[in-house]
């Protein structure tokens, strides 16, 4: 049963390494749209580290929608995902190995690199945690809710505005609490109960995500 | 066996065929003919069980395909228009993850003869981005040499081959037939399959 979801993680890391260009161009938007703040703003420190968390979950959510129209298309386009759908295991499965190695090739690299970029806005040790902490913990929901979108606009001429008109709201919960946990860090109330419910939408979007593109997928199949 | 019966297909607003059906049992080969827009690739998306009939049913080993997908999938070897590859993937690599996606083990020197079979020797370890198009149909047309699952269903597979190539695919395909296998196949240039029972099922 497992068998499945790493074969299919396996095999689009094991792309996703071939197509390096596409890993290293969301990171750089991610990097980018992030350090433009600080310039923007001037050394403002007790702004910018008011602005922090915002502007950094901001960008992740961004960065994260630029690789979401590519994660079906393609397989779509030559074929793969009909023979995907045609593996004698659940769709859903398939999905979750996607949905899994997406994550793994946008979600983690942004949330590595987060502590960095918060150096800019003046944030501290605690904070800068917490920011890792919290991008680790929300960005699986992002790749999981951004799967749905990206399934349901599968073949859509002008998909991709489509697809954020579609999934950027779906995200606002995930902003509010991820941007919430540092903030309630740096005013010293403690970012645990935040960190919580980022893990529980993260496991919630895991765990029926995945399904809820499948039905997509079949539909877009047909 | 694969029984089909009293299956309709509607596209749009267009009704493409009403009450067909057929029964194909070991070693047998279906030839689906018709002309263009007649509904072959249809057909052949509903046996694969990817497009649900409007009405009918569809029955492998004598249970309806829609409850057990699974079982069904596991069965069944498609081959469509599109070829199925990954660019960024060496055909060799390509075979491996088809045969791992498909729920079969193939070992590493099993998938090189495949390759070199189908003529792509000494190409194994290439980006199939570098290939041309009836090499990239030749890679995945290995998949074929390969396959044991009992049910073949193959969208134009002689589309882009070159007369040797077509030769040699009518081989592969009733050395399939010989081992008890089944075959569906839409096709627009007739080619002789020289081993098992071959029927016709004309649409439109």
């Amino acid at each position: 049963m497992l068998d499945i979801v790493f074969s299919v993680i396996a095999r689009d890391l094991k792309l996703a390494m071939r197509r390096q260009a596409d890993i290293v161009s969301a990171l750089f938007f991610f990097v980018i749209v992030v350090s433009l703040f600080p310039l923007g703003i001037g050394p403002e420190v007790d702004l910018l580290r008011q602005l922090a968390p915002g502007v950094l979950w901001v960008a992740a959510l961004l960065a994260t929608m630029l690789s979401l129209p590519r994660l079906f298309a393609d397989d779509h386009r030559d074929g793969t995902l009909e023979q995907l759908a045609l593996s004698p295991h659940p769709l859903g499965l398939v999905v979750t190995g996607k949905v899994i190695a997406h994550w793994l090739v946008s979600g983690l690299p942004l949330a590595l690199i987060a502590p960095v970029l918060g150096i800019q806005f003046d944030l501290a040790g605690d904070a800068l945690l917490v920011l890792t902490g919290a991008i680790l913990l929300g960005t699986p929901a992002l790749s999981g809710i951004g799967a749905i979108g990206a399934a349901l606009t599968l073949g859509l001429r002008g998909g991709g505005v489509l697809l954020s008109l579609l999934v950027l709201p779906l995200y606002i919960p995930v902003l509010i609490f991820g941007a919430g946990a540092v903030d309630a860090t740096v005013s010293g109330l403690g970012g645990e109960g935040h960190l919580s419910l980022l893990a529980a939408m993260t496991i919630a979007a895991i765990g029926f995500a995945p399904w809820a593109s499948a039905a997509a997928l079949k539909i877009a199949l047909e | 066996m694969l029984e089909a019966e009293n299956l309709e297909c509607v596209r749009g607003e267009r009704r493409l065929f009403a009450g067909l059906g057929f029964t194909l049992s070991a070693g047998e080969l279906l030839y689906l003919q018709g002309r263009n827009g007649a509904g072959k690739t249809s057909l052949l998306r509903m046996l694969i069980g990817l497009l649900p009939p409007e009405d009918g049913e569809i029955r492998w080993q004598g249970r309806p395909i829609r409850s057990q997908k699974d079982d069904y999938h596991g069965a069944l070897c498609y081959l469509g228009h599109l070829n199925a590859i990954k660019e960024e993937l060496t055909p060799l690599e390509n075979l491996l993850a088809a045969a791992r996606l498909g729920g079969t083990t193939l070992p590493e020197d099993d998938a090189i003869d495949a390759l070199e079979q189908v003529g792509l020797a000494g190409r194994e370890d290439l980006a199939c981005k570098y290939l041309s198009q009836g090499q990239k149909r030749r890679v995945a047309l290995a998949r074929l040499v390969v396959d044991r699952r009992p049910l073949w269903i193959l969208d134009e597979p002689f589309v882009a081959l070159d007369v040797l190539a077509v030769d040699w695919l009518a081989g592969i395909i009733s050395g399939h037939l010989q081992r008890g296998g089944m075959a569906v196949m839409t096709t627009h240039q007739p080619v002789a399959i020289p081993a098992g029972r071959v029927r016709e099922l004309r649409i439109g």
